[in-house]
């Protein structure tokens, strides 16, 4: 069975934290309930998208014209986040900021290649709403929790990753490293597990992966052109590859020399190859450890092995994956509750959730993610973001007080209003607000130093202003507070 | 007053806090340390710097033959002279400010720096010339065991670092070096009037100085929070600096100003981190001494020539050292993007009132021939032929006036450049 705590503690890790509503859904049910309803997210339609606008929702702000999340960044980066605040598939989005993190491509040098429309339409655009392929990050939603080895070729083959690592100038007579060295080296296994002639031999393989263009240049910031993925025979270095390490099941290390037609081939090979490999499979168990267990300790050897166990019987399927590390007695132990620390994205969509989103547009947080160091759609390099204590500095943390600060100016008369029953003592009010926010324990230090504040200059029961001042006072503090920095 | 001090570390992790100390009460630390005195400006060329564009062999048939679109004319470069190999050398042609500064001998340019078995990943480059240690690159940075070294407690603005991210050189174990991106952004909001947000900061002042011992983790988020809530004063006075020139409006030339204010103010910082990016040239770097390297030199150049000249006009040129690094160099032959994949061997550079300006070791003759003893990788990139850790110990020896051994792990000064 679980009990409210633990539902909160999964809807933490599996999405960004639990309403009310989902305590009380799913206190008392059995814990594969909850995991259920994270995991099998398809039974549920895909409709978050369709909200956006309509007045029960955090509000966007589409500035001069119409709210453009396909064509416009920085549309895009406030429907992403509307979507974390109210997709009834958490865990999707939850995915999709993993691998977002893990393929980590940057719109601005698409943009730069592109231009903001084409590149807008590469990083973001949902599957159909205008012509060309869908966005990389509607990619990492609809394969979330599909295969890794799918995912992978999907990936080598999105515009948007052939324009990040220079695919484009992959050619036959002067093979271009960018990709190759980064599927390996971060996508998939790691240092460590190939050479530098791998690296070589790699980029040989994916010569002549490459970008059209249609209807049109395409760099025209024209919403009707596009660019799509295009194999380019003559570009592609058609003889064999040899490795240090085994392509094939029967241990072959080389990919055949094959005519030029068929070079596709050579990419799905070294994919597979790359995706079947245990040391891929106990990378991404790492990273997944990270993510969803602790980043207090390091991953447990037993946790790597049954993960990566699960991902190989599998043949690389994420979603049993997911499942088993849901219902896993390391996600299950009470003591790894607050042992990851929010990612900005996170901490906001939390925060949103909890403090009140009417009258509050989530663009409001698109500066302030910045400053925290997290621009959706803009990691700072292929390696993606420096997690865990990689977000704590200084300037982070003021930027996180002050998101809260501001969240908190917004909705201090919607707070006062439900906090007004609460206004006899500081001890009725500092438990309203402890129902309603989120922190990780708040020990007796910090606790009493609240209390003060709340006695500062104030007389209760709370007069109005008095009501307002400490609702909005209070829910910055919390919310700012280090406690609150942990999932 | 109150002080108190603990550090934890676990997992690699260090948490270190303050406890509640007046802004009064840290001025006096820093003067305690010497406020004004030396410093040290760290300036850090992300993506893996093309040595071979920034410090041109000119002079050498293989540098064109195996650049044919990118290398740059001779007849564009600014020409230094030779090294003590004889090789003449001409720098980029859009770094006209470090060429006067060259002229003037205050410029030293430390040729084919690196080690040996050079990462071709950023990553692990950047880890490495963080901690200074190539075979073990995790844990501490070596700015942060300098900084480890002053007289406890240590002052949190000892250490200022420009961008948004710690780097691993910064990461100490008895303090959190600040992320001060744009100063003026480094300031406390409320919602409410200044007499309550007054004390919302007390609260969250009391709140983050808080380090229990059984939540290190904890521990660490508050000092972060208190190390911003006890800088935010100091750090705002460095926002009215006026500057004595123009800097250039990018991020790079904005933090060098900032950097400038802090040394005019009299912060007491002994490390600055400033970091400057896209050298990661896989493409496109440019034909003809223009394009996109072109351009970054630009940054680069012109930002140093104008933090040179403030400080020059501030008096305080001879308190400052900059030294400047990148992960890797490049590979030597261009690629068919006309740009250039990771490398081995790089450049670093140091300027100051007391640098010994030159040119420091020696081009490699670029022929490919594999047989060539000072490339590696079968004639692909330039070996290194001084370890970057003699520079690091010249500096903490020379200018910071510091043990390198104990610092660097090993005593690297036997071949280290006389550069100051």
């Amino acid at each position: 069975m679980a009990d409210s705590e633990l539902v909160a503690h999964l809807m933490r890790r599996g999405g960004f934290g639990a309403t009310p509503a989902d305590v009380a859904r799913f206190e008392a049910a059995p814990v594969s309930a909850v995991v259920d309803y994270l995991v099998d997210y398809d039974r549920v339609p895909d409709d978050v998208d369709s909200k956006i606008g309509q007045s029960a929702y955090v509000g966007v702000t589409a500035g001069a014209g119409a709210f453009s999340p396909d064509t416009n960044i920085e549309h895009a980066r406030q429907r992403w986040l509307f979507r974390m605040v109210h997709s009834q598939r958490p865990l999707q989005e939850k995915m999709a900021l993993f691998w977002h993190n893990h393929f980590a491509t940057a719109y601005s040098k698409i943009a730069g290649a592109v231009g903001s429309v084409h590149g807008t339409k590469m990083m973001a655009l949902t599957r159909g709403a205008l012509p060309g392929p869908p966005g990389q990050i509607e990619l990492l939603r609809e394969y979330a929790l599909d295969s890794f080895q799918t995912l992978l070729f999907e990936i080598a083959r999105d515009p948007a990753m052939v324009v990040w690592l220079d695919g484009r100038t992959n050619f036959r007579a002067r093979p271009q490293e960018n990709f190759a060295r980064e599927i390996m080296e971060l996508f998939t296994w790691g240092v460590g597990n190939y050479t530098e002639q791998d690296v070589y031999a790699a980029a040989r393989v994916f010569t002549g992966w490459n970008l059209s263009a249609r209807q049109g240049p395409a760099n025209n910031n024209d919403p009707g052109a596009y660019y799509q993925f295009f194999y380019n025979p003559n570009q592609h270095d058609a003889s064999a590859k040899r490795f240090s390490f085994q392509i094939y099941p029967g241990g072959d290390k080389t990919i055949p020399a094959r005519p030029a037609a068929d070079g596709l081939r050579d990419g799905m090979d070294l994919i597979a190859a790359l995706a079947g490999h245990p040391e891929t499979a106990k990378r991404l168990a790492r990273k997944l450890w990270g993510f969803f267990i602790s980043e207090m300790e390091s991953p447990d050897p037993r946790f790597v092995d049954a993960v990566a166990g699960a991902y190989l019987a599998n043949d690389t399927r994420m979603k049993p994956v997911i499942r088993y590390i849901f219902g896993s007695p390391w996600m299950l132990d009470a003591a790894r509750r607050w042992t990851r620390y929010a990612w900005p994205a996170e901490y906001v969509a939390r925060a949103i959730r909890e403090v009140g989103w009417t009258g509050l547009s989530v663009d409001s947080a698109r500066t302030p993610l910045t400053n925290m160091g997290q621009t959706l759609f803009e990691p700072p390099d292929v390696a993606g973001w420096s997690l865990g204590t990689g977000w704590i500095s200084t300037g982070a943390m003021l930027a996180r007080m002050n998101w809260a600060a501001t969240l908190a100016s917004n909705q201090r008369f919607n707070l006062s209003r439900a906090a007004a029953a609460a206004r006899r003592t500081p001890d009725d009010f500092m438990g309203f607000f402890l129902g309603r926010l989120t922190p990780a324990p708040i020990d007796s230090v910090p606790y009493d130093a609240l209390m003060a504040y709340l006695a500062g200059g104030a007389s209760w029961p709370a007069s109005d202003a008095d009501l307002v001042a400490k609702s909005a006072g209070l829910a910055k503090l919390l919310v700012g507070s280090s406690e609150y920095q942990f999932i | 007053m109150k002080i108190s001090r603990r550090a934890f570390v676990r997992d690699g992790v260090t948490a270190f806090t303050v406890g509640f100390a007046a802004p009064a009460f840290l001025n006096d630390i820093a003067r305690a340390q010497g406020a004004r005195s030396r410093n040290l400006v760290v300036v850090y060329l992300s993506g893996g710097n093309d040595a071979l564009s920034t410090i041109v062999p000119y002079q050498d048939p293989f540098y064109y033959s195996r650049r044919p679109a990118i290398a740059i004319p001779p007849g564009q470069v600014l020409q230094i002279g030779s090294d003590s190999g004889g090789r003449t050398l001409g720098l980029h042609p859009r770094l006209t400010g470090l060429r006067t500064i060259f002229n003037e001998g205050r410029l030293a340019i430390v040729q084919r720096t690196g080690y040996a078995n050079s990462s071709r990943s950023h990553f692990q480059g950047v880890d490495i010339w963080g901690t200074a240690d190539p075979r073990s690159p995790t844990g501490l940075g070596w700015l942060g065991r300098y900084l480890d070294t002053l007289p406890s407690p240590v002052d949190p603005l000892a250490g200022w670092n420009a961008t948004r991210d710690t780097p691993r050189a910064l990461v100490a174990r008895t303090v959190g070096v600040p992320a001060i991106p744009d100063v003026r952004l480094y300031s406390l909001s409320s919602p409410n009037t200044p007499a309550e947000a007054a004390r919302e900061r007390a609260a969250a002042t009391e709140m983050t100085s808080y380090a229990p011992a059984d939540r290190p983790h904890l521990a660490l988020v508050n000092g972060s929070a208190l190390s911003a809530l006890s800088t935010l004063d100091r750090v705002a006075v460095v926002g009215t600096y006026a500057p004595t020139v123009t800097y250039p409006n990018n991020g790079f030339a904005l933090a060098l100003r900032t950097v400038a204010g802090s040394i005019v103010r009299g912060i007491g910082t002994r490390v600055y981190w400033v970091s400057t990016g896209g050298f990661d040239t896989h493409a496109g770097q440019g034909v003809a001494g223009g394009g996109a390297y072109a351009t970054l030199m630009s940054t680069f150049g012109d930002g140093l020539a104008a933090f040179y000249a403030d400080l020059r006009n501030q008096g305080l040129l001879n308190d400052t050292l900059i030294l400047q690094f990148s992960e890797f160099g490049r590979r030597i032959s261009e690629n068919g993007s006309e740009g250039t994949d990771h490398g081995a061997g790089g450049v670093m550079m140091a300027i100051g009132g007391s640098v010994r300006g030159g040119l420091y070791g020696t081009a490699a003759s670029l022929d490919p021939s594999p047989s060539n003893p000072l490339l590696e990788n079968n004639g692909a990139d330039i070996r290194f032929e001084t370890d970057f850790r003699a520079v690091y110990a010249r500096v903490l020896e020379g200018w910071l006036g510091t043990n390198s051994t104990s610092i660097l792990g090993g005593n690297f000064l036997a071949n280290a450049p006389a550069i100051i």
